[in-house]
């Protein structure tokens, strides 16, 4: 099958309606979050509709049926991901899944591997969403551990040049985005990976802005831990998921305490069941675990490969008009090599929220401010950006109407 | 286009040429507010002369809607009472928050009322705010040194 996104489109209910007086949806926010296909929302509707019960427990059949379809969404993720089943944790957010890891890690008594203490040091990018930088920052202040990071260069990329003096002996932890949100920058992972590792510290990937739009398997990658929404991978909104090598989940403390995660418990203490249970405390959210697994179907049958050649086609495309347009400014790289379809941008005088209200008013949806990533917004000298991001249901007439709708502004604000 | 209620000729007039965006080293009272959603700063300095504002000045980075509105404000405000921009800035936020259903009394609120057109834009009112709400918190403070 050839990958078609018009076709696609007509999988997607939302795009049957229109904006601001009739016009057609130009959907270029997927970076903040995907719209979804209809297979998603009846997958969560059907749970409610016919199967709802409270899984792992009650001795009837909704609770059976409840049971079988979270467990089997645990499955179709970790499939997704290439992961063992019992490493996938449902978590309410990718947000969550990283305070998970860190506020475990902060729970850690002296002798586990992952006690952190003063003199250990947390490493970080500078290019990082506040979800990937704010637990860590308040988990150096709760331990005493200091926090570093690589710096970002002009390009929009990693410096690497001083990745011995930046990962070092005292590293514990080096936690970092997989794909920009705000550049599109896909990092470089293997020689931060080694070098984590010759030190002994774990590698935690935010793995957000890559999971949605292109093949990830953790374990061709290495890392150690992973993290990605289901609302980015065409999920619902509520679900996220957090992995870990399994060796390493049976060694890292829980975060949230309660039903479900235990194997005893007495008035006075309480053992905990196994990964993945054991970081699963609480009713989980059933509904959603079942759209994400339709979602990750939904894609899988298209085809991640499929999404991400079409991705990488629109991104060059726009990236290419986007060139021809005097006074604007691509914040990140300007070529297709190691970069997603996430295209930042300032233009002239035009302040983003103004060309986003603008834009809005052509039907055309773009994220506009600081995206979550302040500090690289500083680093890289602007207050604000522009974002159009890409995904599967884009087109070409799509990028065709924000070129259009760049050059409207500046004659709607030049008047 | 309905976009045109929003961005008056006016808004423009003053992101293009702002009022008192120049900081005054002798302020009774200066300071700094931000827009954590979108990142747009002000900071913002207030003099006074008893009960009547000598001085309202600033400096800052934001959008049109931000930018302008700061400078409405300020052309606004100077030579005031505190008692009277008290009561403007009350119009200006109940304009701020009718949602489209009210034109704003001119007499009051004068080139401020362009702005109403920002209250059928929910995720704008914070950008139009910004200003005034740095003014309100300034004008306390330098209130409150003067009593001191």
């Amino acid at each position: 099958m050839s990958f078609d996104p018009v076709a696609i489109r007509r999988d997607f209910p939302i795009f049957d309606r229109t904006i601001r007086d009739g016009k057609r949806l130009v959907y270029l926010d997927s970076g903040a979050t995907s719209q979804k296909p209809q297979v998603v929302i009846d997958a969560e509707v059907d749970f409610y509709r016919l199967h709802n019960a409270a899984v792992h427990r009650g001795a009837h059949q909704l609770a059976e049926e409840a049971t079988d379809i979270y467990e089997g969404a645990r499955q179709s993720v970790a499939a997704f991901i290439g992961a063992d089943i019992d490493e996938v944790i449902f978590t309410k957010s990718a947000t969550e899944s990283l305070n998970l890891i860190s506020y475990a890690m902060g729970n850690a008594p002296t002798g586990n591997r992952f006690h952190l203490k003063a003199g250990d040091a947390i490493v970080v990018t500078e290019m990082e969403h506040h979800a990937n930088l704010i637990p860590w920052q308040q988990l150096a202040a709760r331990t005493g551990a200091s926090l570093s990071w690589f710096e970002v260069t002009p390009e929009g990329r990693l410096d690497l040049s001083k990745i011995d003096s930046v990962i070092t002996e005292k590293t514990k932890v080096v936690a970092l985005t997989h794909q920009s949100n705000v550049l599109g920058t896909i990092n470089p992972l293997e020689a931060i990976i080694a070098r984590a590792h010759e030190v002994g510290a774990v590698i935690v990937l935010d793995a957000c802005q890559s999971v949605p739009h292109m093949a990830v398997d953790v374990k061709d990658l290495g890392v150690d831990f992973l993290t990605f929404s289901g609302h980015k991978v065409l999920g619902p909104t509520g679900v996220g998921i957090f992995w870990g090598r399994s060796e390493l989940l049976a060694e890292l403390p829980p975060f949230l305490t309660g039903g479900s995660m235990i194997e005893t418990v007495t008035m006075t203490g309480a053992t905990w069941a196994p990964a993945p249970r054991k970081f699963e405390a609480g009713v989980p959210n059933m509904a959603q675990a079942a759209g994400l697994a339709a979602a990750v179907k939904y894609i899988s049958n298209i085809g991640i490969e499929n999404v991400h050649a079409h991705e990488v086609l629109l991104t060059k495309y726009l990236l290419e008009k986007m060139s021809e347009i005097e006074a604007l400014r691509i914040v990140g790289p300007t070529n297709t090599d190691s970069r997603g379809g996430s295209i930042s941008f300032t233009f002239g005088d035009i302040h983003p929220h103004d060309l986003g209200q603008f834009l809005d008013s052509q039907g055309i949806a773009v994220r506009t401010g600081h995206h979550c990533a302040w500090p690289l917004n500083r680093k890289m000298g602007v207050p604000a950006t522009t974002r159009a991001s890409l995904y599967l249901y884009n087109t070409l007439e799509d990028c065709d109407a924000l070129i259009a709708g760049i050059n409207d502004a500046q004659k709607y604000f030049g008047r | 286009m309905q976009l045109d209620n929003l961005y008056q000729e006016v808004i423009l007039d003053h992101y293009k040429n702002p009022q008192n965006k120049e900081l005054a080293s002798d302020n009774d009272a200066q300071v700094h507010h931000v827009n954590p959603s979108c990142g747009d700063e002000v900071t913002l300095g207030v003099k006074l002369d008893g009960e009547k504002i000598a001085s309202i000045n600033w400096d800052g980075v934001g959008c049109s809607i931000s930018q302008a509105s700061t400078s409405i404000m300020t052309d606004l405000l100077i030579g005031k009472t505190l008692t009277e921009a008290s009561e403007i800035s009350e119009k200006f936020l109940h304009l701020m928050q009718s949602k489209g259903s009210e034109e704003g009394d001119a007499d009051a609120l004068e080139d401020a009322v362009a702005l109403a057109g920002v209250s059928k834009y929910p995720a704008r009112i914070k950008c139009a705010l910004l200003g005034w709400m740095a003014f309100k918190d300034a004008s306390v403070q330098a209130h409150s040194a003067k009593e001191n």
